[in-house]
């Protein structure tokens, strides 16, 4: 039960969405959401409780955080130091 | 992640190229820590479905353990909560409860059994089925509510929407950050950082974890439920624990913020009060337990029905629920293949422990997905 699964709001009549997951549309309630829902937006719902309405630009503002970490490691020194380490000792690299 | 014409933003949380390099910035991460094993918990079974869903494990480097915790809602409700919706059922009451809920035993019996004893079980998706169910018969409707605060949030909005007086809830709700601190304190923990569940951390907001992490000295980095939150979260609890810092990250901001969701807070604590309670196979938890406060009485199925658990007892308790583990493999100090249970006597379709009920229990996804698969290298070569 405890799984969240977002979906799109189609529809909104007062505390209560209609919401397509993956083709499945569902009535969802709007008692516990934080923001002002319309269709077009994306919830996160829980046990037939929207939780969170999503913005879609935080989709990529997560995404561009990923790229951030890894941008970030790829200049560490000592993890580049690692990695030149883990060639030169080849078949015996220990992360099988 | 995204349904419907964002399907590519769906995509973009599954990206096979991405995951491959924050796995292999995992690797390097762990081997300049130079120890064996980095020791990190996560504390939801959300993220243990995805990670033995999406094969993370065998991505994942072997000198990290991830070590799952009491994540699983199902599995921690305490056998004397289950005897109370089971009790209920066969006194002649309807009990309504979530589907996965179904097969945990209690002491004698699961509901399940009561069902097929002639016992009135529905199973729903929501609270407000239930009360629909209340609103078209006359007979009394208990909703037995389990999960965490996630799931307490909807149960608190159902009451708060005054429900038909036919409709009651037997609250077995729990509350996740007390047990993190028990998990924290444990003699035998080998903890270095916890892994938070995102859904929890939306109504609670992430600034929740700050005192344990004052506390503990303990990082924690909240994270989401696609394969690349998963992995990026990792990435930077490892990343905390090489610097010995202690801190609180938030990797899911997509859905957290630090005050969280304050409209589900206060109809949480409107309607529930924390107070101390068994996990079952954990521990006392003080303030783990989630019941209703006095203002809402007359909902509650504990003050309106008199539940008879002692003719519920007097059959006597199976032999093979003493011998099961569960209570250390939610604590991380075993894994199931520790169980002499697991595998033989304990398989899905007839379970003794709650971990091998729910598709979120640790024993129920190692037996599905096989745990920690030995790909000969096979999986260390993906992370790269």
């Amino acid at each position: 039960m405890c799984l969240g699964v977002p979906g799109k709001v189609i529809a909104v009549d007062g505390l209560i969405a209609v919401v397509d997951f993956w083709g499945v549309r569902k009535q969802i309630h709007l008692e516990v959401v934080d923001e002002p829902v319309q269709p077009g937006d994306y919830i996160l719902n829980h046990v037939g409780y929207a939780i969170r309405r999503i913005p879609a630009t935080e989709i990529e503002a997560t995404l561009a955080l990923y790229e951030e970490l890894l941008a970030a490691a790829q200049k560490d020194d000592d993890l580049m130091a690692a990695d030149i380490r883990s060639e030169i000792n080849g078949a015996r690299d220990d992360r099988r | 992640m995204i349904a419907g014409d964002s399907g590519v933003a769906e995509l973009k949380f599954r990206d096979p190229s991405r995951g491959r390099a924050l796995a292999g910035t995992l690797a390097r991460l762990v081997d300049d820590i130079g120890r064996d094993p980095v020791s990190v918990m996560h504390v939801c079974g959300s993220h243990e479905q995805a990670i033995a869903r999406f094969g993370l494990r065998a991505s994942l480097p072997p000198k990290l353990n991830v070590i799952m915790g009491p994540g699983c809602p199902v599995c921690i409700t305490d056998v004397p909560e289950v005897d109370e919706g089971i009790a209920l059922a066969r006194q002649g009451v309807c009990v309504a409860t979530y589907g996965d809920m179904l097969k945990v035993r209690g002491s004698v019996m699961s509901l399940a059994d009561a069902h097929a004893e002639g016992g009135k079980v529905e199973v729903v998706y929501s609270i407000a089925q239930a009360i629909e169910l209340a609103r078209k018969i006359s007979d009394p409707v208990v909703f037995f509510a389990t999960g965490f605060e996630t799931t307490a949030v909807a149960t608190a909005a159902a009451i708060l929407q005054k429900p038909p007086r036919n409709f009651f809830v037997l609250s077995a709700h729990k509350y996740i950050p007390p047990v993190m601190e028990i998990v924290a304190e444990m003699p035998d923990t080998r903890v270095e950082g916890f892994l938070a569940a995102g859904h929890a951390a939306t109504i609670t907001g992430w600034g929740v974890f700050e005192p344990f992490v004052a506390r503990h000295g303990t990082p924690v980095v909240v994270a989401g439920f696609e394969p690349l939150d998963i992995l990026a979260g990792l990435v930077r609890l490892v990343e905390l624990v090489r610097e010995e810092r202690a801190a609180v990250e938030n990797m899911f901001p997509r859905c957290v913020t630090k005050q969280g969701n304050v409209r589900a807070q206060e109809q949480l604590w409107k309607v529930f009060r924390p107070i101390g309670g068994r996990w079952r196979g954990i521990a006392h938890v003080p303030n783990g337990n989630l019941r209703l406060r006095d203002e809402w009485a007359h909902i509650d199925a504990r003050r309106q029905f008199d539940i008879d658990l002692h003719r519920l007892w007097d059959q006597a308790p199976p032999p093979l629920v003493q011998e099961c583990v569960c209570g250390d493999i939610m604590a991380g100090i075993k894994s199931p293949t520790d169980c002499t249970l697991f595998g033989r006597e304990c398989v899905p379709d007839s379970p003794v422990g709650a971990c091998m009920v729910s598709s979120e229990g640790t024993c129920k996804i190692w037996h599905q997905y096989g745990g920690h698969p030995d790909l000969g290298g096979y999986g260390a070569a993906c992370a790269r």
